[in-house]
């Protein structure tokens, strides 16, 4: 690049973060803002922190949504990894048709999703609670892991299979020590992958969800509808740190694994 | 081969039966019931009606439906120009690279509806933005910023922008650095290297970036129902009051599978862009 493009795109850049931060920055910092009605600078407070610990309904909601998240987590990774090996493994008439339906929840609308599947439950007289969210996340979040699984699953040689076979493992036997720890990083991404999609996920708990379980995102919609207030702006202090905390993890976690391949 | 077969079917069989329960079936309930008769509050008669459709696209919810196309559009194309230079310039960040892309992680991972509200507290009437004009006396009134179009399009650009920054960004990083020497060596310019050699390489990667910024802001409630207080609305709005508040399931349902249908359309024609010999690339 030359000097004049590489500065104006640095410039460019910096914009675009300041459009990414600056809003979630103002948020975090109104959130220890000593004033109900929160847009002018009063002084500093920890008070709506506190009132947030204090607050059932969230603590509630925090703790359906990570209910939701690890049934959804270990359902969706079970049969994501169930179908992408075999996808990955096997030919068989019809692939094409199954991985299409597979594809399918990466594109279709989330609300059409919700819909839907309000119109079953309404249909079995299922009534509506916390368990009626998760079959919708892991339509979702099993499609993901299928395709970060058939992306390792991509990457992956087969000669080293096909060795084991040759020194007289058994299938079984190739798939728990030769397979399996090939692919578990990925299985591990996928679980990640599906566990943070149903913890962030609101149109589909949303709409099926039952009254009185809340999950975090439908009770977070549900105050923020109501106006602003410093408390919602503590939450999403909270939570923003959360997800900054998780990425961080993750990058470290990268950045070494990056490192510890290159010195193989 | 035969036991093969038989495996992967049975292997197959737990994923495929809860996507066939609470994906296919569902989705085929909606679409017969979009042309069914209305009872009213929720009640259906089998009985063969287009009248969700006639209602569809009567003045009352063509609007929206419109509305949601075009705002949806607008931001697309506004995040595919802020997304390709800011993707381009991480993509050659060299060692700041991994920093860079985690800092696009953190606004990709924290929820849409805390990043809405965000805005709000930005462009209210009382708001920090208002605030800081009229302080340094640019205006003497607050502008309403809120309940416009305008704060719509804020929103699914910043809500959605991520989505198109980061297939972009992947597109460029995997571009094979050979082709953009030999352009070099062959004497074309940076311009012309650029035009000709990066940006149709990376266009698989704009187009991803396309599909799944478009599909998510053409059907999100959220935005309109946040930003402008549910006075302008989107497909999502007239989809979800017909189910929550006026009952009409047949009107719902019809407006959702136009969307899906209005979604898979796009997605085709997006498709039709790139070179079709790799279409299992979908999966």
């Amino acid at each position: 690049m030359r000097e004049g493009t590489r500065k104006t795109l640095f410039i460019f850049t910096l914009l675009v973060f300041a459009f990414f931060y600056i809003p979630i920055l103002v948020l975090m910092v109104f959130s220890f803002n000593d004033s109900k009605i929160g847009t002018v600078w009063t002084g500093f407070t920890f008070d709506w922190y506190i009132r947030l610990f204090s607050n059932s309904q969230i603590i509630d909601a925090a703790f359906n949504s990570l209910f939701i998240a690890v049934v959804t987590t270990i359902i969706s990774t079970v049969l994501g990894t169930l179908a992408a090996l075999t996808l990955h493994r096997y030919g068989f008439p019809g692939k094409r048709t199954v991985g299409f339906v597979f594809y399918i929840p990466v594109v279709i609308p989330d609300i059409v999703l919700a819909v839907a599947l309000l119109v079953l439950y309404s249909f079995l007289n299922v009534k509506l609670g916390l368990a009626t969210v998760i079959p919708g996340h892991v339509v979702f979040a099993t499609s993901f892991v299928i395709l970060v699984l058939l992306a390792r699953l991509a990457g992956l040689d087969r000669a080293l299979e096909e060795a084991a076979k040759d020194l007289g493992a058994n299938e079984w036997h190739t798939f728990w020590k030769v397979t399996l720890p090939l692919i578990y990083p990925g299985i591990l991404a996928g679980a990640l992958l599906a566990f943070t999609i149903s913890l962030d996920e609101f149109v589909v708990a949303f709409f099926t969800t039952g009254p009185g379980s809340n999950t975090l995102p439908v009770l977070v919609y549900s105050m923020v509808r109501r106006g602003v207030s410093p408390e919602i702006n503590a939450l999403s202090t909270i939570l923003i740190l959360a997800v900054v905390f998780v990425i961080a993890i993750v990058g470290w976690r990268m950045n070494k694994m990056n490192k510890q391949e290159g010195e193989v | 081969m035969i036991r093969n077969v038989r495996a992967a079917y049975l292997m197959l069989s737990p994923t495929l039966v809860w996507l066939l329960i609470f994906l296919v079936v569902p989705v085929g309930m909606i679409a017969v019931i979009s042309f069914t008769t209305n009872l009213g509050f929720g009640g259906i008669l089998y009985e063969f009606s287009t009248e969700a459709y006639r209602l569809a696209f009567s003045s009352l919810y063509a609007q929206a439906i419109w509305q949601s196309l075009w705002w949806s559009i607008v931001a697309t194309v506004i995040c595919g120009v802020i997304a390709y230079p800011f993707a381009y310039f991480i993509a050659h960040a060299g060692k700041w690279k991994n920093l860079l892309l985690l800092l696009v992680m953190v606004p990709f991972w924290t929820n849409l509806l805390i990043r809405l509200y965000s805005w709000i507290i930005l462009m209210n009437n009382q708001g920090v933005i208002n605030n800081i004009l009229m302080k340094i006396g640019i205006i003497d009134e607050p502008i309403t910023m809120l309940y416009t179009p305008f704060a719509v399009i804020i929103g699914l650009v910043y809500g959605f922008l991520p989505f198109m920054i980061l297939p972009i960004y992947a597109s460029i990083e995997q571009l094979d650095k050979t082709y953009l020497e030999a352009a070099e060596d062959l004497g074309a310019n940076p311009v012309k290297t650029f035009l000709t050699v990066t940006l149709p390489l990376t266009f698989p990667g704009v187009l991803s970036g396309t599909i799944i910024t478009f599909v998510p802001a053409v059907s999100v409630f959220v935005v309109t129902d946040l930003l402008t207080g549910g006075r302008l609305l989107m497909i999502g709005n007239v989809i979800r009051d017909a189910f929550l508040v006026e009952m009409n399931w047949q009107l719902g349902s019809a407006i959702s599978l136009l969307l899906m249908i209005l979604v898979l359309i796009s997605i085709v024609v997006l498709m039709k862009f790139t070179s079709s010999e790799d279409d299992s690339s979908l999966l």
